[in-house]
């Protein structure tokens, strides 16, 4: 049927894979996580999930997560492309 | 602690800038207001982080509407709620520019008529979506691309604005205390009437610091006392638990400052007089919560 109303409909990656903006990539260390999960409270984009896991297809690399993780296991490593 | 809902309505990957704040209090805001909400939002940064047509990321009804009109259209829209019985909340989200400057005769007006909404400014201190020109809510000293060699005049205080039209409840939060704006907007979504809060939501690209240090300027804006966390109910202020420990004992305003390239042409004459303006302001404040004035 075509759509006769300019409706934008909520989809995910509205502005397509924002991942392709980062300079630098979060690595988690998994022995130093207590998983406190303030690296998800302070996500701006909520690309980190419950499991505290990061989805690298949409992280932008902000480095927010790697800042304020008080156990200091989050570090920003280079991308190499 | 109160419980945050697992569902984001802003959906993953908007065209934000990496480490915006925005995007970081419009999660946690449509979070406390739930699914049963309309966002109208003017032009401001907003209207762009949704993302382009045909596609949004916004999982709630959005009115994107003209800069003046903002709080004139959520007037229109609650009665049109109300008079079909629905407790549907409308909250307008709009950056400084669309509050301070262009927005404030329809916002005035709404809260002269005591719509039932609330009125949300996310305040980056200038003109953020197209390259940060100088708005009212500019700090005194701050570059911007429209005043190169530091803003000559002082911020405007909106605040007290809007405290003139006796909200019933009114309130400042900052992007850096996530929880606490929470808690705000789910009391201030309790409540009948024309509703206000202003947050204080840095700005990497414009006030010129690192992105990841998105969070900690929030946070030593509160630390330094130059953002006062409060809320006022029914005309009752209470100053919050992050502001009353600043007031004991505030972090140096040299350390908010000279972490932000905005400022980086501040004479120590300027800031002297932003200190004297911060502690006016507290005092006032501080004298209120106390009953004396």
């Amino acid at each position: 049927m075509r759509e006769r109303l300019a409706l934008s409909r909520p989809t995910e990656a509205s502005s397509g894979k924002t991942g392709s903006w980062r300079t630098f990539r979060p690595v988690v260390d998994r022995e130093k996580c207590n998983a406190c999960g303030l690296c998800a409270q302070f996500c701006p984009d909520s690309v980190i999930d419950e499991d505290l896991v990061i989805d690298i297809e949409f992280c932008k690399g902000c480095g927010i997560c790697a800042a304020e993780c008080p156990k200091e296991a989050i570090t920003m490593v280079r991308e190499d492309r | 602690m109160t419980a945050i809902p697992k569902e984001e309505y802003l959906l993953k990957c908007t065209s934000a800038c990496a480490g915006c704040s925005s995007s970081l209090c419009l999660r946690y805001i449509t979070k406390a207001a739930g699914p049963d909400t309309v966002l109208v939002v003017p032009a401001c940064c907003t209207s762009v982080i949704q993302g382009m047509y045909p596609n949004t990321a916004m999982d709630i009804p959005v009115y994107n509407i003209a800069f003046a009109a903002a709080a004139a259209c959520a007037s229109g829209l609650s009665n049109a709620f109300r008079a079909l019985r629905r407790e549907t909340n409308v909250i307008v989200y709009a950056g400084d520019g669309g509050t301070v400057d262009i927005g404030i005769q329809a916002l005035s007006g709404a809260f002269e008529r005591g719509t039932d909404f609330l009125y949300i400014c996310y305040d980056n201190e200038a003109y953020g979506n197209t390259g940060m020109q100088r708005s009212g809510a500019t700090p005194l000293g701050a570059r911007t691309t429209t005043t190169p060699g530091g803003k000559p005049t002082t911020k405007k205080d909106l605040d007290r604005i809007v405290e003139a039209h006796d909200p019933p409840y009114m309130a400042t939060a900052c992007s850096a205390y996530p929880l606490d704006l929470f808690k705000k907007v789910k009391k201030a979504l309790s409540i009948r009437g024309p509703k206000f809060i202003h947050i204080l939501a840095p700005c990497p690209p414009g006030w010129r610091y690192s992105a990841e240090k998105t969070i900690e300027m929030g946070k030593l804006a509160v630390k330094t006392g130059t953002w006062v966390l409060y809320e006022r109910e029914y005309g009752n202020l209470t100053i919050n638990g992050p502001s009353k420990a600043a007031i004991r004992k505030p972090a140096p305003l040299e350390d908010y400052i000279k972490g932000q390239g905005r400022f980086k042409g501040v004479t120590p004459a300027m800031l002297e007089q932003m200190r004297q303006q911060m502690q006016a302001n507290i005092t006032r404040l501080v004298r209120e919560e106390e009953g004396i004035c």
